[in-house]
């Protein structure tokens, strides 16, 4: 198993494992054992406003769950499967309509059986936040092949 | 988008109020068409459906819900409770929401009721639940705090 993380190979995971993050257009842009950096590129269909278009915090929640779960790899420097404990996540600001929203998140803690996670969306400045979040990870959640596995398969027979 | 103004979408919520019908106030906000949300009313309680959608998949071999739309639909459920239920003059603002991931997601159609656990002047504090096949069984529980004025 690589313990190198190719930016390419992860966004073929997203495009062919995850089959939500792959419907809504979430972008890889970093990932180390610092962290990760994910998009969502701004979509009138997500905009929980009608008045002004401003995003929904659902899929900001996406976004943010979706890189939260994917630093625990990058800091692990291996795939588990992992599944979601818990998720806070405070709204600093409306997203700004028409904007890209992008997320750092940061796994700063792993024991045996737990990964702690904190992230943040932003649109251009990571010192001026959209939102903040903490979230919990249980480790290796379940005895079903990680995801990197079928996501090779279905790219492979492709 | 452009044309919909604060006043027109308090005039729609009103009428969604006064006909017990949501859909017309669903199909203006994006993002509920998007997730394709409906209400219920079951016996005085008012129940979201988020229907069974293979978009809305996260893990393809358990196979599971992507956790965000979970989250997603917790916080719309609770802000069409507030819609329903309380004398809204604008669209409530989420502050924060802490979800608990409490069984995976089975990608079917799964439905969730929230409650006012603080109706404040100005802070609703809200608890919504999640479940799919057996409501004694959530798969997943939030708690979240929206301004409301």
């Amino acid at each position: 198993m690589s313990t190198e993380f190719d930016i390419s190979q992860i966004q073929n995971i997203i495009d062919y494992g995850i089959p939500h993050c792959a419907d809504i257009g979430v972008k890889v842009h970093e990932m180390d054992e610092e962290g990760v950096v994910f998009s969502l590129p701004y979509q009138e269909r997500f905009a929980g406003n009608p008045v002004n278009g401003v995003l929904h915090g659902g899929i900001i929640t996406t976004l943010i769950d979706t890189a939260a779960g994917m630093c625990i790899y990058a800091r692990l420097k291996k795939y588990m499967p992992i599944a979601t404990l818990d998720l806070r996540i405070d709204y600093l600001k409306p997203a700004t309509p028409g904007e890209d929203v992008f997320t750092r998140a940061t796994c700063y803690k792993t024991t045996k059986q737990i990964a702690f996670v904190r992230a943040i969306a932003y649109h251009s400045d990571p010192e001026d936040p959209v939102a903040n979040a903490v979230g919990t990870f249980m480790l290796r959640s379940t005895n079903t092949p990680p995801l990197n596995l079928s996501a090779a398969k279905k790219g492979a027979s492709e | 988008m452009s044309e919909m103004t604060p006043e027109k979408f308090v005039a729609l919520l009103e009428a969604s109020k006064e006909s017990k019908d949501w859909q017309p106030l669903f199909d203006i906000i994006p993002y509920f068409s998007y997730l394709g949300l409906r209400l219920e009313n079951r016996d005085g309680s008012l129940i979201c459906v988020l229907p069974e959608d293979k978009k809305f998949i996260g893990n393809p071999t358990l196979p599971a819900l992507h956790g965000g739309v979970v989250g997603a639909f917790l916080e719309s459920t609770a802000l069409v409770h507030l819609f329903a239920t309380q004398e809204v003059t604008r669209l409530p603002k989420i502050i924060n929401i802490t979800v608990e991931y409490l069984r995976s997601g089975k990608p079917v159609e799964t439905y969730a009721e929230a409650v006012i656990t603080k109706p404040g002047r100005r802070v609703a504090n809200m608890r919504i639940e999640a479940w799919q096949g057996n409501r004694k069984k959530p798969i997943a529980a939030a708690h979240a705090n929206f301004l409301v004025s």
